[in-house]
């Protein structure tokens, strides 16, 4: 009747399940206890007595219960708010893995550039983060085991991360409606020992890591015709640009982060950086997204003070 | 007030059934045939919906695809909902009973604009002609709630004809809703004070302000999806600096509060059945008045409580949840007060009765699965799982069509001037009440398990919940039919009924059954509050509200 745990959060979650399981008997035992008893003991034309309510029963009650009721509103809010909060970031040092989904397929990429198709093969007791767009439509990641969901939207980047502790494979299905196969745009989550993994990881067709890719992309792509600092054209540099507060020419400022840099490329007139010229085109329809994923690793691992394409 | 020199005269030429040419109908002004004109139109949808339903269900019984095919399959949900949603659901109540009913307990000769009650009819009609010409077409395969940017951008089917369809069906509903709020502010008879209306009154009111502030939403968003298929206008495209999420706030902003214009007319039915059925007045009258307008106003504030996976701020999905746990105070507080009204009652287990019990327990299951849904941590888990196909069916089947069944049941010798078979009626109550349970109780479990909603192939471990389920759908299918037999027969052959077969209160219950067309002979005059079932000897208490001074008959 339960559904496997397989992280320390989703025992949390079914706990939090229990709470509200425990709490709604209560009510419907409470509420189906009086319907039956009013029922029987006030059936027409029983003895029981009647006539206006007792002194008692007057507005303090409707207040009372009012009370309680808010009370253990507030109460089921505060106890599932702060289980939530714990979960909203990711540990810094979790594995990141970049997920691509399109109609109707997960793609899914190491930081090694080990790629898996409907699969995901990640390591028992190791936070992973999972940094998820999509090519098409709004679709859904979802792990039942680990209890988590989160979906994937076209143009932007969402994340979940997730501890799994327990060895074994977990379903994963898409649960955004999707389009015609839908409901076989499922795969599965790996979950291995550490060591388990590494091997798996050294067994699969070695490229080039993810940075290493990108930073091909970069000068096959055309960004390091200008982004360089030999370049003629008036571009920022863009070393160490990942995580830094970008002045925009609105003059507002924005948190250089996975999304802005996707923006950046795709859709480069949206945001442009104080004091340079909206001369950047847009590589909408030029770059894919397993491409601009690639580039992003790149800039995130480019060393601050060094900006040409090795 | 209404104009007293109509109704002089001798209103016995007949009852409201008495001229039956299809003109005469066709162009009635009558709320009364125009009541009877909504119903014969949900019925019809009612069982498309309920087709496309077993289709489903019948599907579902194996995990792998057996019947229609998977683009089949989804065309076949996307027409259960939208006809279930805006062809039955919104319209049900109050079209039928709210047409019907509303101007006869306010006392009042017909709604406030007679030709725009007719007017929203048609308009339904032409909706439902739409979305008919869709699924001859072909159907449409984006759900019935038309994501972004799968409806406006990849979707190959006739998504356009199918938005046409409930934006047309959306003005119908704002025409009802204006014309019930006019007819409560501006017709309600002498003596009729605000805190005398029936509580099916104050629900109509309720729902026809939800109707009125929410359905433009929809439209517009209906529009920008048609906008962008059709001229390519990017506004929910993000290759082109759109926004896919700004879609769903629209349609939420709708979609919720339209919950409330399901379960609200609901909420009114139940409390007059079972003042009347307890013989008791309803208990805690003004908080039951109190919440719906609470319900009806805070209804409008939790639309996020879909999207906590969307990838909305973190920070909103709280500020969402919070107001979600809020609002379920004042359903919590109708739950306990019409458990109070029958206490110290003098209760008969008619069907309606049984009808309302039922509703009172679904509702109550399907008002606490809505608090695990509240919670961000949880809802992560279930949403776009069959726990919340199973919550949403409790409240929308297990509550709002039980209501609709009982207020068919108890308001029938009203609208027919005909008793019906007890003994058959109650059968199909307690039929309906199991089926229920049966079909929609094993899609918690499948759902807490994981199972995703939407799914055609479904992975073998959930198959023993949905052949439960499937299963009790064929005990639920056959309850759903039974009431054509013995109503129709009732038609026929049924006893004729007294003006007030059920010893009600309530002026509709004064009037001879059917009703004649003119409503009232004379205006009538209010002088007490409504269900006086028993009379009240509490001057020893605290001064009470003055409709309830201890008096005999309206």
């Amino acid at each position: 009747m339960m559904p496997v745990e397989a992280s320390a959060f989703a025992g949390r979650v079914d706990h939090l399940f229990f709470l509200l399981i425990g709490i709604s008997v209560v009510i419907i035992v409470l509420v189906v206890t009086l319907v039956f008893g009013f029922a029987v003991r006030y059936r027409s034309g029983s003895k029981a007595k009647r006539g206006p309510l007792p002194r008692w029963v007057k507005r303090e009650v409707e207040i009372g219960w009012t009370a309680v009721t808010l009370f253990v509103a507030l109460f089921l809010f505060w106890w599932a708010s702060s289980a939530q909060v714990e979960e909203w970031t990711p540990p810094p040092n979790a594995l990141e893995i970049h997920v691509v989904a399109k109609q109707w397929m997960w793609k899914t990429q190491h930081p090694d550039g080990v790629r898996e198709i409907n699969a995901l093969h990640v390591p028992e007791g190791v936070p992973v983060k999972l940094v998820m767009t999509s090519q098409d439509v709004i679709h859904s990641f979802f792990v039942p085991a680990l209890r988590v969901k989160q979906d994937v939207l076209p143009g932007r980047y969402t994340q979940l991360w997730f501890n799994a502790d327990r060895v074994g494979k977990y379903h994963l299905f898409c649960a955004e409606y999707c389009g015609t196969d839908h409901s076989r745009m499922t795969g599965s989550v790996v979950v291995m020992t550490q060591g388990d993994y590494a091997r798996w990881l050294a067994a699969q067709p070695q490229g080039d890591d993810l940075a290493a890719q990108g930073a091909k992309l970069f000068v096959s792509m055309g960004c390091s015709g200008c982004h360089s600092e030999g370049a003629r054209v008036h571009a920022p540099s863009l070393a160490g640009i990942y995580g830094t507060l970008q002045p925009l020419s609105d003059g507002s400022f924005v948190r250089a982060d996975e999304g802005y840099l996707r923006d950046s490329i795709m859709l480069p007139r949206r945001q442009v950086v104080a004091g340079y010229a909206p001369i950047m085109p847009s590589f909408e329809g030029i770059a894919s997204e397993d491409q601009v994923v690639a580039v992003i690793a790149y800039l995130k691992a480019m060393p601050k003070g060094r900006n040409e394409a090795r | 007030m209404e104009n007293a020199g109509v109704l002089r005269g001798a209103p016995d030429t007949g009852s409201y059934l008495s001229e039956s040419s299809v003109k005469s109908w066709l162009t009635t002004t009558d709320h009364k045939r125009i009541a009877i004109l909504y119903a014969f139109s949900i019925t019809l949808f009612f069982f498309l919906g309920g087709v496309a339903a077993t289709i489903i269900r019948l599907e579902l019984f194996t995990p792998n695809g057996d019947i229609v095919s998977a683009d089949g399959y989804n065309r076949l949900f996307t027409l259960h909902g939208i006809v279930m949603v805006w062809f039955f659901l919104v319209p049900s109540i109050p079209t039928t009973f709210g047409n019907f009913l509303l101007p006869l307990m306010i006392g009042a000769r017909d709604v406030a604009f007679p030709k725009l009650n007719l007017l929203s009819w048609y308009l339904f009609v032409i909706a439902g002609l739409l979305t008919v010409a869709t699924l001859l077409a072909g159907g449409v395969d984006t759900g019935w709630t038309f994501y972004t940017p799968f409806s406006s951008l990849y979707s190959n089917s006739n998504v356009l004809l199918a938005a046409a369809g409930v934006f047309v069906a959306g003005f119908s509903s704002i025409a009802t809703g204006i014309n019930f709020i006019a007819t409560i502010h501006m017709l309600r008879a002498r003596g009729m004070t605000w805190m005398r209306l029936p509580l099916f009154a104050w629900a109509m009111y309720a729902t026809s302000l939800v109707m009125v502030l929410a359905t433009p939403v929809l439209a517009m968003s209906l529009l920008l999806i048609s906008v962008e298929r059709i001229f390519g206008l990017p506004i929910f495209d993000p290759r082109a600096g759109g926004d896919p999420l700004l879609f769903q706030h629209l349609f939420w902003f709708y979609s919720h509060p339209a919950v409330y214009i399901m379960i609200l007319p609901a909420m009114g039915v139940v409390s007059e059945i079972i003042a009347c059925e307890a013989r008791r007045r309803v208990f805690g009258y003004q908080f039951m008045v109190y919440a719906m307008v609470a319900i009806a106003v805070l209804g409008f504030l939790v639309w996020g409580h879909h999207m906590f996976v969307s990838g909305q701020s973190p920070y909103a999905s709280m500020v969402f949840s919070f107001l979600s746990f809020v609002i379920a105070v004042p359903s919590a507080i109708k739950v306990f007060n019409w458990t109070g009204t029958l206490y110290r009652g003098q209760i008969r287990f008619s069907a309606p009765m049984l009808y309302a019990l039922g509703f009172l327990g679904l509702f109550t299951i399907g008002g606490l699965t809505g608090l695990f849904l509240a919670a961000i941590p949880v809802d992560v888990h279930v949403t776009d799982t069959y726990f919340v196909v199973a919550h949403f069916h409790y409240i929308m089947v297990g509550a709002s069509v039980s209501a609709f069944f009982g207020g068919l049941h108890f308001w029938w010798p009203k609208i027919t001037g005909r008793l019906y078979s007890e003994k058959f009626a109650t059968l199909a109550a307690i039929t309906m009440f199991f089926g229920f349970n049966f079909t929609f109780f094993p899609q918690f479990i499948a759902g807490y398990l994981g199972m995703p909603r939407r799914y055609y192939h479904y992975a073998p471990e959930y198959q023993i919940w949905n052949v439960m389920s499937s299963s009790g759908a064929v005990i639920l299918a056959a309850a759903y039919l039974a009431p054509l037999a013995y109503l129709g027969w009732s038609l026929v052959r049924g006893e004729r009924a007294s003006a007030n077969p059920r010893g009600a209160t309530g002026l509709e219950w004064s009037v001879p059954s059917p009703p004649p067309t003119e409503n009232f002979d004379r205006p009538p005059v209010v002088t007490v509050g409504p269900y006086r079932y028993h009379p009240e000897h509490e001057t020893h208490q605290a001064p009470d509200h003055p409709a309830h001074e201890p008096q005999r008959s309206a």
